[in-house]
């Protein structure tokens, strides 16, 4: 089963633009935590350790060929649905959300696994349904009810940035894999008319977090707190930064959430433009290796597998990044590699695994 | 097949994948783009806003100017004092606070809930301080638990201390901390909750000269407010320092001389003007105010019988009684309806319409001229002289004088007192003057109202030969590096123009009042020094006379409420006077022998006489 060449076949660039962003997320963990008198471990240590098991993980799913997974997708997939029922009716709630499963130790979060599962899933089925003219609006009724139905479940809890970036990876699936003209024109218009139903669809909170957006000031000590607070902490970087340790919004907690899904704040304030440039270069890196990955893949499967996770990662960057720079509303996505937290970190980790197990597995038919 | 067989790699697919590259990298600009707009378009005004999120200003409180007296001894000064405060932001339970600062302070909570109320409105990263001034010993008990108070911290504030205790307390006036309405119409000149400010007298008054400028502390704090570092420090001006014209040991000595008697003296130096003493008794400790006084010492204060926060001195309204006699021969002389040397009977009694008016000598004093009239202070005399006068013209010489008018002293309520005449009494009741009035005002009783220093003014104006100064407290004030501000010069109100003759021959009487053997102000008479005064007594309750068998009771059984107030007016030396003082004894029955001491006491300090023998053979008057 496993054959020693695939190890030279070891996507490395994809691998060392990995370690060398998880590094500078760990680094940046470090001066945005070090304030903090927390007992136990630091949390940039705790960092490390996910990265490490997450590495082990991704290490872990390289071995195993993608190719199994087009036989587990389905099954995969009606369990992360039966568990995210499960969670509406018996999950815990926090913070008016219920989104987790307790687990003694650990916290499951069904709608994180739904992810790459639902990547498998759409990959499964567009690999079987090539169609070179592009795909009518009857091709995408099985997909988009795939989706859908994970979508209005995770709503539900509600988790809207979830449910956002889910909907933003099936459709740049669906999209990759190639929609008739007809149809795109009929699907946008239905988006846009999806959209303006959407706002009555939603939470009081989900309304006041977008009106906030469009104003922050209208709240600035609530709502738009956070926000603010960012704008200030990357404007004030300048084009040098402030210089590693040295940011007065994140040292001295002004801004909140600097160690999750504000992290990068921190990192423009200490690092400046420059800094940031630096991290966007490898960031979009990743993706156009993801997407290379994609290209050369040995399978169609393989192809949209690897194009479904590099838009997973894709989409966790520029919406975290547009939110924290105020071009979205804060819709609580992590930045992967940068923000703190365990389930983030293996799932990125996972996906990174399976853009590497269809890179080594390019020349296996 | 979706697993075994290489993708198909066709054009359509390679313009996916470009578009995919495209996508993916235009966002990553679009994102490129809008941290070009926030950090470097926009990163001054970020930077700014940082600046502001993380630094405060913290006002270094600036110590209040020092007083001097014109000697340069200290009346009033400034030194550090350890006030408990409450920081906030870190108080975790505030009644426990409270209850355990109570208990160590040795104070009831309630005051401490009320202190804290009333103090909340101040910038929210202003510790509020809950007492002021404790004790040495106090503050490092407390420093020692400050961990199990979290919250509490002890600041070091400027406060004013009064090495002098009472000493003409309601001259110098107290301070305070700024009170809500005072806040509102005083922001703009830069004050804060929590500043001290002059509440009244001198402190109130001179309150731009005193304050000083406070310094600022640029500090760092973190989101909570908790100060982690200083930035840049700006010290303090101190106030600048006034000096006064008070001359202290002269000072000390007056309220020395007062005992438990309620009054006021006013002591002034005749060449010039300035104020050398003003007392005002019974008075207050000033300290209790820099402390900040409670409600209830407050109120007590405000509700004692003897009003020890009225200055008297100036806001005392008194008939001047037979001190305003001088008044009334001078105007005689001047008018010219009388000559030293015309000789009016007394029989002890004049009638004027269908009254009797009587002398305070029921046997009367004879033939009286201008010299008995006023060594003897025949009230006959002047009856007859003022109705030959009338009212009007008794009023302009008493204007001249420097009464019926108020000064505009740097102090609180002066009161103009009051010299009454015909377009008065129109004003006033609308109706017409009555020759029973004038001769009623002539001596100095009825409507004539003025407060000791008017008295003062006017026997200084006598003293010096009619030159009426505007009365001053101020000599200089100086900025802490001694530059001087400002410098105050002698002015001129009015000049009266005497006759030498006439001046001559009122003086004459009055060092004769203390001189001469049948003088009423023997009491003032000084070894060494020739003295030259007035007594006078005021009448409290006008009807006192009728009242049936009065004349059985002897003074101490008159209800002390009732009895009146003695006067005393002096200048000396007689033939080229330095001072002139007025004094009032209130409820002190008579001039010589209650109010004269107090000036004798005066004029002692100010010749350097150390143990002046008092004559015992105090002159009966009235």
């Amino acid at each position: 089963m496993f054959d020693r060449r695939l190890l030279t076949h070891i996507d490395s660039p994809l691998l060392l633009l990995l370690l060398v962003t998880a590094a500078l997320g760990i680094l940046n963990l470090y001066s945005s935590t070090s304030n903090w008198n927390l007992a136990g471990t630091a949390v940039y240590i705790r960092q490390a350790y996910w990265l490490g098991l997450g590495f082990g993980l991704a290490l872990l799913v390289s071995l195993v060929d993608y190719r199994h997974l087009y036989h587990a997708a389905p099954f995969a997939y009606l369990a992360v649905v039966g568990l995210l029922a499960f969670v509406l009716l018996f999950g815990k709630t926090s913070m008016g959300a219920t989104r987790w499963i307790d687990l003694g130790p650990f916290h499951l979060q069904p709608s994180e696994i739904m992810k790459p599962v639902m990547v498998m899933m759409l990959a499964r089925y567009f690999s079987r349904q090539e169609n070179p003219f592009g795909h009518s609006l009857r091709d995408l009724l099985l997909p988009g009810a795939l989706l859908a139905l994970p979508l209005l479940l995770i709503m539900k809890q509600p988790d809207l940035g979830t449910a956002l970036l889910l909907l933003f990876i099936g459709s740049t699936m669906i999209l990759f894999a190639g929609v008739r003209r007809a149809t795109l024109a009929g699907l946008a218009g239905l988006a846009v008319a999806a959209a303006g139903g959407g706002w009555f669809l939603l939470h009081d909170y989900q309304k006041q977090r977008i009106l906030t957006f469009l104003n922050p000031d209208r709240d600035p000590l609530g709502a738009g707190y956070h926000i603010i607070q960012s704008k200030i902490a990357v404007g004030s970087g300048g084009f040098w930064g402030k210089g590693f340790m040295q940011g007065t919004q994140s040292q001295l907690s002004f801004l909140p959430e600097r160690h999750t899904d504000f992290a990068f704040s921190v990192f423009a304030e200490e690092w400046g433009l420059i800094g940031c440039l630096v991290l966007l270069g490898l960031y979009l890196l990743i993706v156009v290796r993801g997407i290379l990955i994609a290209r050369k893949a040995g399978s169609p499967f393989g192809m949209y597998l690897a194009i479904g996770i590099t838009a997973m990662l894709f989409w966790h960057i520029s919406v975290n990044l547009a939110m924290v720079i105020g071009l979205l509303p804060v819709v609580g996505v992590p930045l992967p590699l940068f923000s703190y937290g365990g389930t983030c970190m293996v799932t990125t980790m996972i996906g990174v695994g399976l853009l590497n197990n269809v890179a080594m597995r390019r020349f296996m038919f | 097949m979706p697993l075994n067989a290489p993708a198909p790699d066709d054009a359509c697919r390679k313009r996916r994948f470009e578009l995919l590259l495209f996508a993916a990298a235009l966002l990553f600009v679009l994102l490129a783009l809008r941290l070009w707009y926030l950090q470097i378009i926009s990163g001054d005004r970020y930077d700014l806003l940082a600046r502001k999120n993380r630094t405060r200003s913290i006002p270094i409180a600036a110590p209040r100017g020092t007083l001097y007296d014109r000697n340069g001894a200290i009346l009033v000064d400034s030194r550090p004092a350890f006030n408990v405060s409450v920081l906030r932001q870190e108080v975790e339970d505030l009644d426990a606070l409270l209850t355990s600062l109570a208990q160590r302070l040795d104070l009831p909570v309630e005051q401490l809930q009320q202190t804290w109320q009333s103090r909340r409105f101040y910038p929210r990263y202003r510790p509020i301080p809950l007492a002021e001034d404790i004790d040495r010993t106090l503050v490092e008990e407390l420093a020692e638990n400050a961990l199990q108070l979290p919250g509490l911290i002890i600041e070091v504030q400027p406060t004013r201390e009064y090495p002098h205790g009472e000493l003409a307390a309601q001259l110098f006036g107290h301070i305070g901390a700024i009170s809500e309405k005072e806040l509102r119409t005083l922001t703009d000149q830069g004050y804060r909750g929590g500043d001290q400010i002059g509440k009244s007298g001198l402190e109130r008054h001179l309150e731009a000269y005193l304050r000083g400028q406070e310094g600022e502390r640029l500090i760092e704090v973190d989101v909570q407010g908790r100060e982690l570092r200083q930035r840049t420090q700006r010290p303090a001006q101190p106030g600048n320092q006034v000096i006064l014209t008070l001359d202290l040991n002269l000072q000390r000595r007056a309220e020395q001389a007062f005992g438990d008697q309620a009054g006021a003296a006013v002591a002034l130096d005749v060449r010039t003007g300035e104020i050398l003493a003003m007392v005002s008794r019974p008075a207050y400790d000033p300290a209790l105010f820099a402390r900040g006084i409670g409600q209830k010492a407050w109120q007590q204060l405000l509700d004692d019988p003897d009003h020890p926060l009225q200055n008297r001195a100036i806001s005392g309204q008194y008939p001047p009684g037979s001190t305003f006699k001088i008044v009334t021969a001078l105007a005689a002389l001047h008018e010219g309806v009388t000559r030293p040397d015309e000789l009016i009977q007394c029989d002890g009694r004049l009638r004027i319409g269908e009254r009797d008016f009587r002398c305070w000598k029921r046997t009367g004093h004879g033939p009286t001229n201008l010299m008995k009239a006023l060594r003897e202070s025949c009230d006959v005399w002047f009856y007859d002289i003022s109705l030959r006068l009338g009212i009007d013209r008794i009023a302009k010489m008493a204007r001249h004088l420097g009464l019926d008018q108020s000064y505009g002293l740097p102090l609180d309520n002066e009161r103009s007192g009051l010299i009454p005449d015909r377009d008065w009494k129109r004003g006033r009741f609308g109706s017409s003057w009555y020759p029973g009035e004038t001769a009623i005002a002539g001596i100095g009783q009825g409507y004539v109202l003025a407060t000791p220093l008017q008295l003062a003014v006017m026997t200084a104006t006598v003293a010096n030969g009619g030159t009426f100064y505007q009365p001053q407290l101020l000599r200089q004030v100086r900025d802490h590096q001694g530059r001087i501000l400002l410098q105050e010069q002698p002015r001129v109100r009015h000049q009266v123009r005497f006759t030498g003759q006439h001046l001559q021959a009122v003086r004459q009487a009055l060092a004769a009042v203390v001189g001469d053997p049948r003088g009423t102000g023997k009491a003032c008479r000084l070894p060494g020094i020739a003295v030259a005064g007035k007594t006078g007594t005021a009448q409290v309750v006008r009807l006192k006379d009728d009242l049936p068998g009065h004349k059985k009771l002897a003074d101490d059984e008159i209800a002390y409420r009732l009895r009146d107030h003695a006067l005393f007016v002096a200048y000396a030396p007689a033939e080229d006077a330095e001072i002139a003082v007025a004094v009032i004894v209130e409820h002190g029955q008579h001039g010589s022998s209650a109010a004269a001491p107090i000036a004798r006491e005066i004029l002692a300090e100010y010749f350097g006489i150390a143990d002046p023998q008092p004559d015992s053979t105090a002159g009966q008057e009235e």
